[in-house]
C-alpha cells in the first residue's frame, strides 16, 4: 500500500512540476465580470449553510453541498 | 476507504504545492455581520430561530469568526403521529472560526458545538486553501472528525457514542473570463451507534389487532460514503446577470445511491437589487436494510424504517432577493444588505407509506408532503 502511494506521489509531483509555468489565460483586467456580485460562489454564507442543514437532515446523501470556496482570482 | 481518501488529500496536497511558484496572493474574507432568522414547516414540523454570523480581521493575516445558530422545533412528524408523542425541544449550535494568511496559502481551523436535550456533537476542522496558475485555480483541502454523544429522554441511563471523519477536496477554476467551474469530492466514514435512538420499524404480526407492530431500528455501526459534485456559474451581460447550474453524485455503503442537480439565475438590478430564481431536484434509491414492513419481528440483522434511508425524491424552487444599502447611521459601516429567502421543497415517497391514513398493513397510501422554508437576513460589512 506505501509503495503505491508513494508511486502516486511521485507521478504526481510530475505531472504537476510540468504545469508550473502554464500562463494565467485570463489576464488580471479580464477579471472584471468574473468580480461582479451576481458571480459570487457563496454570496451569503449563513443562508448557504443554513440551507445545506435544511438539505442533509432530511436526505439519506451528504457531503460535498457547499461551494468548492474561493473565487477568480479578481482581488 | 480512509487510506484512498487520505492519499487523495496528500496528492492533491502535493499538486498544489508544486505549483506554487505560479501562485497568486490570496485575501481572506471580508469582515461582516449577519443576523438571521430561519422558518421551516412541513409534515407538521416547525422548526425557527436565529443565526448570528460575525467575522472580523485581526491585522492582515488573521480573519475570525463566530456563529451562534439556534433550532426552536415543534415536532408532530409521520414518525410521531405513528408511533409516539408529540413534542418540543431546542437545539443550539456554536462555531469558532479561524482564517490565517501564510504567505499564499490560508490555514483555517474551526469548532463547533451543538447541544439537545438529548444529543450532543463536537466537531473540529483543519483546511488549506491554495490559489494557483496565477489566481485562476483554487485548491481546497480540508479534515474534519466529529463526536457525538446520544442520549435518551425518556432513559436517563442510555448513552452512546459516534465517530466521524470528513475528508473534502475543492476545486474552483476560472475556465473564461466569463465562465466559473468548481469541483467538490468529500469522503465521510461514521462509526458507532448511527441509528436514532427512538425510531421504530414495524414488522407484520396477525395476532396484533391492526396486523402490525413496532420494534426499535438497528443500523450497522459503520457507514463510509462519498460524494462528487460539479458546478459551473456564467456570467451574461445584461443587467449584470449569471446563470448557474450544481450536480452531484452520491453513494454509501448502506447501499443508498443518490444524485441532485440544480438550475438557477442570478441578476443584479441597477446595483441595488439581486434576484435568484433556482430549482432543485433531488432522488435517491433505499438503504439495503430499509423497509416500510417487515414480514415478522427480528427479521434482518439490520433494521431501518426512516424515511430519510427510503426510496424517494424531491423537488424544490427557491427565490432569493437581495435590497443593497449605505448604512449612513452608523460610520464604522460601509455597507448592508436587507435579504429575503422563500423555498418551496416537495417531497414524494416511493416505499414509505402513511401509516395514520389507514388501510391494510402495507396498502396505506404513499406519504408526501411540502415544506415551506423562509429566511429573513441583515448583512452588514465594515
Amino acid at each position: 500500500m506505501r509503495a503505491r502511494i508513494l508511486a502516486t506521489l511521485l507521478t504526481g509531483t510530475v505531472l504537476a512540476s510540468g504545469c508550473s509555468n502554464i500562463e494565467p489565460w485570463v489576464k488580471p483586467y479580464e477579471r472584471a465580470n468574473l468580480a461582479s456580485e451576481v458571480m459570487k460562489l457563496d454570496r451569503n454564507p449563513v443562508s448557504g449553510s443554513y440551507m445545506n442543514h435544511v438539505h442533509e437532515s432530511r436526505e439519506g446523501a451528504r457531503g460535498a453541498s457547499g461551494s468548492a470556496g474561493g473565487g477568480c482570482g479578481c482581488n | 476507504m480512509n487510506v484512498r481518501h487520505g492519499s487523495l488529500l496528500v496528492v492533491a496536497w502535493v499538486v498544489a504545492n508544486t505549483l506554487l511558484p505560479a501562485a497568486h496572493a490570496q485575501v481572506l474574507p471580508e469582515d461582516r455581520l449577519d443576523v438571521l432568522y430561519h422558518s421551516y414547516e412541513g409534515d407538521q414540523i416547525t422548526i425557527t430561530g436565529p443565526s448570528l454570523l460575525a467575522r472580523k480581521s485581526i491585522g492582515s493575516k488573521l480573519s475570525v469568526s463566530a456563529n451562534y445558530y439556534v433550532d426552536e422545533i415543534t415536532s408532530a412528524s409521520i414518525d410521531v403521529r405513528s408511533y409516539a408523542s408529540p413534542y418540543t425541544e431546542q437545539r443550539n449550535e456554536y462555531s469558532l472560526s479561524a482564517d490565517y494568511l501564510v504567505g499564499e496559502t490560508i490555514l483555517s481551523t474551526g469548532f463547533t458545538s451543538s447541544d439537545e436535550q438529548d444529543f450532543e456533537a463536537q466537531t473540529a476542522f483543519f483546511g488549506v486553501s491554495q490559489e494557483v496558475f496565477g489566481g485562476l485555480t483554487t485548491v481546497n483541502l480540508s479534515y474534519a472528525r466529529g463526536w457525538d454523544e446520544i442520549g435518551q429522554v425518556t432513559d436517563p441511563t442510555f448513552f452512546r457514542e459516534a465517530d466521524r471523519r470528513l475528508y473534502r477536496l475543492g476545486l474552483s477554476q476560472v475556465l473564461t473570463k466569463n465562465f466559473l467551474v468548481t469541483l467538490d469530492y468529500e469522503g465521510i466514514t461514521d462509526e458507532g451507534f448511527l441509528n436514532n435512538s427512538y425510531r421504530q420499524v414495524r414488522f407484520l404480526d396477525p395476532n396484533d389487532a391492526r396486523g402490525y407492530r413496532f420494534q426499535p431500528e438497528l443500523y450497522p455501526e459503520t457507514r463510509t460514503s462519498g460524494s462528487l459534485a460539479i458546478g459551473g456559474r456564467y456570467f451574461i451581460g445584461a443587467g449584470p446577470s449569471a446563470i448557474y447550474a450544481n450536480a452531484r453524485t452520491y453513494s454509501d455503503t448502506w447501499g443508498i445511491d443518490a444524485w441532485n442537480a440544480e438550475l438557477g439565475y442570478t441578476y443584479s438590478l441597477r446595483s441595488k437589487w439581486i434576484f435568484d430564481l433556482s430549482a432543485r431536484h433531488y432522488s435517491q434509491t433505499a438503504a439495503d436494510f430499509y423497509s416500510d414492513l417487515y414480514p415478522f419481528e427480528n427479521a434482518q440483522n439490520f433494521l431501518g424504517r426512516d424515511k430519510e434511508i427510503s426510496t424517494f425524491t424531491n423537488t424544490g424552487v427557491k427565490l432569493d432577493v437581495t435590497y443593497d444599502f449605505r448604512v449612513d447611521m452608523f460610520r464604522f459601516l460601509d455597507r448592508g444588505t436587507l435579504n429575503f429567502s422563500y423555498n418551496y421543497i416537495m417531497f414524494e415517497y416511493e416505499d414509505f407509506r402513511n401509516i395514520p391514513e389507514g388501510g391494510d398493513p402495507g396498502e396505506e397510501p404513499l406519504f408526501e408532503f411540502n415544506a415551506d422554508v423562509i429566511q429573513v437576513y441583515l448583512s452588514f460589512w465594515f
